[in-house]
């Protein structure tokens, strides 16, 4: 008998398992990695969380290719912060634990009078708009000193006002742990977005606009509400950044920032929903500890960028997908003497160019102390011919070997996808069958 | 405002705008014919005058005017080639973003090889000092020359898409690939041609305006946003919208930066008295020239609300 109802939804487990590890995830991660260090690191990848998944309301979940995704957390961290000021003088009160809904509601503000002139055009149009208007506020903040504080940036001190059950937000544990907590309520929200209606209408937006608009929909307004959305998400990321940091300037709404957020995000993987949490942490492990390491990142990262456009363009979060496709049907083990010849070449055909690199960086910017330079424990000399023929060697082996391993690695990989498909055949024929 | 000013302001404004039209040319061929926004398209202006300073230590400024676009021809090339091919079956977005990597380690790449301070690639000795001088003030050859070889490209890419039969093939291999593929004509290889041809456009530029202006790695950066300004303002596709796009952007800014009336010398001349207290004090006291790096996107802005085509763009999209 067909029924009329609509069938109860079982109780998702899946689902709720996910959340409350994520919770737990959040709470614990601070108590894992003691150091002071890392709980900086942390409280950034939070509020970068926040940022990554809203600009990917723009680029993953509406096909919108923004270059301009720095100016709405930006001038939420500007405002901000003019709050904490306004309200550590005295002159109106406001918690500290509300000031990120400030940053909130200003970028929700700017977006919705950016954003109806930004997306009044779709696709290739919509990513220069956004690259001007990322200029024009840049070009601003020079002009307004009084508001974006000149060269110099504002500051600010978070610890203001009564503590309220003795938190004061002077320790950086305080700080994130109030990260923390916008951040689960942030990704709660902006996931439960993609669930209603005008989050479905935003990926039919993305996928086809003139059905859209056939069916009585216009898809200029549908992606103007999702520009206001995530404006207002990424306020609230650069509100919490402000208290983060104590103090904001100018560069936060350049197009160096937006650029990077579109990178990362990109690189975490547009096409799922956590994609952008692995690219916010990714960001940070970039921009601190890469940076840290090495002098050329910026090469590093932007070759990564563009191996992973041309042949993973889902991101890492596609990669740990299919794998876990893979791995579903039990057919992970087969695998995993292909991916350990995989490592093992990548990584021999990595460090030879990574020395090389480091080497000519080397001579470019260091070469006023000595033609030495301390390379993964090895010392390398910078100006020998054999230093440099041996790590072209390893280099040239180490790809010509990769390669090979990955010829052999497509073709059980595409075996593997072949097997999974006719399972799923004849799971489906045998359900027929019942 | 006085006559000299007003001439010198011209001169130097069309000459900019001249430049802005060699760089946005080739950007918005590329653009018309593959769909293709080149985020790259500045990094290969950096590149052309970089090459260009190096060749031209080796074989002087005037083969090097000839060479070094034909490295950057290559370099666009092989990347479209490469790397551009291998995403167009993934859609416009990963293109545009494969582009954006590029541009990114285009800079990274330059300062890799040229170090990141500005090179000392200078003027060669024909081309400096005055061309001519008007109310005491003169005008450099360099300029003059920027205009010329502009003027050059302008009618050469003209002639060369209308008047000849690879224009016929490249305009048709546009429209109806397909039709021209089973003509016998090697498609992919046409749009290699015409994205190499596009870079060259700014290498050009690159070589010709990086020793009038100055060679650095912040030079891609500062004409990146505004060509695209150029380009939509436009009209997206259109070569005649771009150059009458540069041109207006070209006088608007040179004029803008040597003005320092502001709305408080305007309320001046209404006997408004204007004081630090009263409201609206830091915009009021702005001057045009402070103005000028945000006019050419202010235009971008009032264009979109007004005629979101662009000048003489054609498409509505």
């Amino acid at each position: 008998m067909a029924s009329t109802f609509q069938a109860v939804k079982p109780f998702n487990t899946g689902r709720w398992v996910v959340w409350t590890l994520y919770a737990l995830l959040l709470v614990a991660a601070p108590l894992l990695f003691k150091s002071s260090l890392s709980l900086t690191l942390l409280s950034q990848a939070g509020y970068l969380v926040i940022i990554c998944l809203s600009y990917n309301i723009l680029l993953g979940q509406g096909g919108m290719l923004s270059f301009g995704h720095a100016v709405y957390s930006g001038l939420g961290s500007f405002l901000a912060i003019h709050a904490m000021n306004l309200a550590a003088s005295g002159r109106f009160y406001i918690p500290l634990s509300l000031i990120p809904l400030v940053g909130g509601l200003s970028g929700l503000f700017f977006a919705a009078l950016l954003g109806y002139v930004s997306t009044k055009k779709a696709g290739t149009t919509f990513a220069m708009i956004t690259l001007g208007m990322g200029e024009l506020v840049f070009a601003m903040s020079l002009m307004f000193p009084e508001f974006f504080g000149g060269e110099a940036g504002i500051t600010t001190n978070r610890a203001y006002g009564k503590p309220l059950w003795g938190i004061t937000f002077g320790p950086q544990i305080q700080v994130y742990y109030l990260i923390a907590v916008y951040c689960f309520f942030c990704t709660a929200a902006m996931f439960a977005f993609t669930r209603t209606p005008l989050g479905r209408m935003l990926n039919a937006v993305r996928d086809n606009p003139e059905r859209v608009e056939f069916i009585g929909y216009n898809p200029r307004c549908v992606r103007y509400h999702a520009f206001i959305i995530a404006g207002f998400f990424a306020g609230i990321g650069g509100g919490l950044a402000a208290i983060n940091s104590e103090i904001v300037t100018a560069e936060v709404v350049g197009s160096v920032r937006s650029g990077s957020l579109l990178l990362f995000t990109f690189l975490g993987g547009a096409t799922f929903f956590f994609g952008p949490i692995l690219g916010a942490v990714l960001m940070v492990l970039a921009l601190v500890w890469l940076s840290e390491l090495s002098m050329a990142w910026l090469l590093y990262v932007g070759l990564m960028f563009l191996f992973m456009v041309m042949h993973a363009p889902g991101g890492i979060a596609s990669l740990i997908v299919m794998n876990l496709r893979v791995a579903s049907f039990g057919k992970l083990k087969t695998l995993w003497l292909g991916y350990l010849a995989l490592a093992v070449t990548a990584f021999a055909a990595l460090m030879g160019a990574a020395a090389m690199v480091e080497m000519i960086y080397h001579l470019q910017l260091n070469a006023a102390v000595g033609p030495e330079l301390k390379f993964m424990g090895l010392t390398l000399n910078a100006i020998q011919s054999a230093t440099w023929l041996s790590a072209g060697l390893v280099f040239l082996t180490g790809l010509g070997l990769f390669e090979l391993a990955r010829r052999r690695f497509v073709v059980q990989w595409s075996r593997i996808q072949d097997e999974i498909e006719d399972e799923i055949e004849t799971e489906i024929k045998r359900r027929e069958l019942l | 405002m006085t006559l000299e000013f007003f001439t010198i302001s011209l001169l130097n404004g069309l000459s900019y705008g001249l430049l802005l039209f060699m760089l946005s040319a080739g950007l918005t061929l590329i653009f018309s014919m593959m769909g293709v926004l080149n985020f790259a398209h500045a990094s290969f202006y950096m590149v052309g005058a970089y090459v260009a300073y190096s060749l031209s230590q080796v074989m002087g400024f005037w083969w090097s005017l000839l060479a070094a676009p034909l490295v950057v021809f290559a370099l666009g090339a092989a990347f479209e080639r490469f790397c551009l091919r291998r995403v167009h079956q993934f859609g416009h977005v990963p293109e545009l973003l494969v582009t954006f990597g590029l541009s990114y380690l285009l800079l990274e790449v330059v300062q890799l090889i040229w170090g990141r301070a500005a090179v000392n690639y200078a003027l060669p000795g024909e081309l400096q000092g005055p061309l001519f001088t008007v109310f005491g003030i003169h005008f450099p050859k360099s300029r003059a020359f920027i205009m010329a070889i502009s003027l050059v490209m302008l009618a050469g890419i003209w002639l060369l898409l209308t008047r000849t039969r690879i224009g016929l093939v490249i305009q048709a291999a546009l429209t109806h690939p397909e039709m021209a593929q089973a003509l016998g004509h090697n498609v992919p290889r046409i749009f290699m041609l015409v994205f190499g041809g596009g870079a060259a456009l700014a290498g050009l530029a690159g070589v010709v305006g990086g020793n009038t202006f100055i060679t650095e790695p912040a030079m891609a950066g500062s004409v990146g946003a505004i060509i695209f300004v150029v380009v939509v303002v436009g009209g997206l596709g259109s070569l005649s919208g771009a150059f009458l796009a540069s041109i207006l952007i070209g006088l608007i800014q040179t004029f803008a930066v040597a003005m320092d009336q502001s709305l408080m010398t305007l309320l001046g001349r209404f006997s408004v008295v204007v004081t630090p207290d009263t409201f609206g004090y830091p915009l009021l006291k702005l001057t045009i020239s402070q103005v000028a790096p945000i006019l050419p996107f202010l235009l971008l802005v009032l264009m979109l609300i007004f005629r979101p085509r662009g000048l003489l763009g054609t498409r509505e999209g």
